[in-house]
């Protein structure tokens, strides 16, 4: 049985252009050996979850640089809610302030990344993090 | 005394190389920061052509020193921070702020609705009005942002692109209402569509008919706002997606040679609108590089306006251009060593020979300056101006082995683009392919590695850690408010302006779009017909359909 890939989708909410972090992310899981769908910009929370949900991704990762993360992450989190997606693993990054951080975190965000993190590490969490609910769900069965 | 017999050492270049040889270096690569591999000397070998025809001198063809005879003798540079937040009366306060300490332009940073062509109120836009700029959804908006402030005597710089042309409008219409001829207003639009496409990703509608409203500004203001600048050809946005300095370069110019066929095409004579056209640079931390490729710049532009244009004016041939110091090199980690990074940045672009400059605020990777960072950013352009004596001396590192070389290699990597986007079949042909993003997106993750691997070397990231230090600095937060007030006042306009005249202004732009007319001169009527900026460009959007951007991952 071949190794099962993890699917992330890469998503840019909101009207930001801001697109080097999330396209350089992209790239970096990419060679880790993911399957990576990136959005695109300009996306509403509802298209970001309807793309998870074609994509059938396990990972959903938000980059903003926009300021409007309280008001976008929370609604990617219910739009995918909504889908029956509330297992699928988030993270963020962006330009996000340490209070808001742990506040999102306090919300369904597994973990949020700031500028200046070293990339390689993103996806050893993300490994790590899906290999340990993958590992859960397999228990259930 | 003794008699002692002088040691021969052996001279020259060749036992200099060999000492160099086998010596031990520092182990670390000695490249730029564009990953452009570096000599450990430069000499008199390395230069090339003659100093005539490559230096000249200041304000002389092909203005490699500088634009102007006096240089900063004359005139120091603009201080022109970039600002903007909230609602029209917050930012319209921290204009006066910043006049008051002796910034002498304005320049305007809208909020992503704004950049997008949206009003405040609209359904796409909650949580993003006023984050990063401010909203700017009608005239009224703009006539608070400029209360109390003279748009006759101020110059003021706008940073827009895909709506360019309706904030103008907005613009041109608010100083008739201040009772100001439009033309005598000075400033800057930044206007520049192509780099929308390819780096920083405002755009509004397709390439061809955004093309077609800039030459409808350069048209409109060459007869009636002459002293306008009509296009800022920027680099910047693309230098901070992550291109290498000789890309930025590269299509900076590519982007400023296309906006000239199209003014051309438009049957209008080049000396007409070249003189209105200005440049906007990043300037990023690699010292000599950046001087290099600001010395490059105007050369290239130079030579290519008065011999493949044929331009005959000399301010035609003149590149004048405004810097901003690198966003991206600034840290989350240990934020007040940015100030220092700031500092090395914006003397480059001194030395460079810019005409304004915005220095960045050492805690802007965490949230909108405050007013403290804001202010010691322009303090680090004063101490430059007044302490450290470097504005005495037009173009000083002029001469210098390895600036000039490295100039000549810059100006050659940048011909050897415009021959592949040639190839390409040009710039728009090239966006649509995709070529430009993805040159961009793999320097980007080329320089990311090289950070990760540790080749380059970022303080308090890959080396003098401090572990995870709490931040200490304040941070400038939005007020929630901000976006109710701002859809409670475009309910207050839509219910009181004249209904019908609203709805005759935006069907003139909607028959405009295809009937040939200058839309700028209709986007100024429905201005004054208090027409919103996301009426207007709902309109554009129906008529000329909305950009898809290509794939490139």
């Amino acid at each position: 049985m071949s190794e099962r890939r993890i699917r992330v989708l890469v998503a840019k909410p909101g009207l930001d252009g801001h697109d080097r972090g999330a396209k350089t992310v992209a790239s970096v899981l990419r060679d880790h050996g993911m399957e990576v769908v990136y959005t695109g910009l300009h996306k509403t929370p509802a298209m970001i979850a309807e793309i998870a949900l074609q994509e059938d991704v396990d990972v959903v990762g938000l980059s903003i640089l926009s300021g409007a993360h309280m008001e976008l992450f929370p609604r990617v989190r219910e739009e995918l809610v909504s889908r029956g997606m509330e297992r699928v693993l988030m993270v963020g990054g962006g330009i996000i302030p340490k209070d808001d951080m742990a506040a999102l975190e306090g919300q369904g965000f597994a973990k949020l990344f700031g500028p200046g993190t070293n990339t390689d590490s993103i996806a050893e969490y993300i490994k790590e993090e899906v290999a340990r609910r993958w590992a859960e769900e397999g228990s259930e069965a | 005394m003794t008699d002692t017999q002088p040691i021969q050492a052996p001279e020259g270049r060749e036992a200099w190389r060999a000492a160099l040889d086998a010596a031990k270096t520092r182990g670390v690569e000695f490249t730029s920061i564009s990953g452009t591999p570096l000599e450990p000397l430069y000499g008199p070998e390395d230069l090339q052509g003659s100093p005539e025809d490559q230096l000249g001198y200041p304000g002389q063809f092909p203005f490699t020193r500088g634009v102007h005879p006096t240089m900063y003798r004359g005139r120091l540079w603009t201080m022109r921070q970039f600002a903007g937040f909230g609602t029209a009366r917050e930012t319209n306060e921290r204009f006066k702020f910043l006049l008051g300490h002796g910034q002498t332009g304005l320049s305007v940073a809208f909020d992503f609705p704004t950049l997008m062509g949206r009003d405040a109120d609209d359904e796409m836009c909650r949580g993003e009005v006023g984050q990063v700029g401010v909203a700017i959804s009608c005239l009224a908006d703009m006539e608070q942002l400029f209360d109390g402030i003279p748009m006759g005597e101020v110059s003021t710089s706008m940073t827009i692109n895909g709506p360019a042309p309706i904030l103008l409008a907005f613009y041109i219409a608010c100083a008739e209402r201040q009772g100001v001829d439009p033309a005598i207003i000075r400033g800057t639009v930044q206007n520049d569509i192509l780099k929308e496409y390819q780096a920083q990703h405002a755009w509004l509608v397709p390439p061809e008919p955004a093309l077609r409203m800039i030459t409808d500004v350069m048209e409109y203001c060459s007869a009636r706002v002459p002293k306008w600048n009509t296009i800022s050809i920027s680099g910047y946005h693309i230098r901070e997606a992550g291109s290498t300095a000789a890309q930025e370069l590269a299509f900076t110019l590519a982007n400023g040679l296309e906006y000239v066929r199209r003014g051309i095409a438009r049957g209008m004579d080049v000396d007409e609108f070249a003189p209105r056209l200005s440049f906007f640079f990043d300037s990023h931390l690699d010292f000599f590089e950046e001087i290099a490729k600001f010395r490059a710049a105007r050369r290239i532009w130079a030579r290519k306006l008065r011999d493949e244009f044929g331009a005959k004016d000399p301010r035609s041939w003149m590149l004048r251009f405004h810097t901003q110091t690198a966003g991206v090199s600034l840290t989350a980690q240990q934020p007040e060593n940015n100030i220092v990074r700031t500092a090395f940045e914006a003397l480059a672009a001194v030395l460079g020979g810019t005409q304004s400059l915005h220095t960045n605020s050492m805690d802007e990777t965490l949230s909108l300056p405050t007013e403290k960072a804001v202010k010691i950013a322009l303090r680090t352009q004063q101490v430059i101006a007044e302490e450290i004596e470097v504005a005495h001396v037009a173009d000083p590192l002029g001469g210098s082995y390895f600036v000039e070389a490295m100039t000549d290699r810059l100006e050659a990597e940048a011909e050897a683009y415009f021959t592949e986007i040639e190839r390409r079949g040009g710039v728009v042909p090239s966006i649509d392919a995709g070529y430009f993003q993805k040159e961009i997106h793999d320097s980007a993750v080329s320089y990311q590695r090289a950070v990760e691997r540790g080749r380059k070397r970022v303080v308090g990231v890959n080396c003098y850690t401090e572990g995870e230090e709490e931040l200490e600095i304040e941070l400038h937060r939005i007020r929630p408010e901000v976006e109710q007030e701002a859809r409670a006042n475009l309910a207050r306009l839509r219910a009181e302006r004249d209904p019908q005249r609203a709805e005759a202004a935006l069907q003139a732009i909607r028959t405009g779009c295809h009937d040939g007319s200058n839309l700028l001169e209709r986007f100024v009527a429905a201005a004054h017909a208090d027409c919103t900026l996301g009426e207007i460009a709902q309109v554009l959007r129906e008529e000329f359909g909305e950009y898809v951007e290509p794939k490139i991952l």
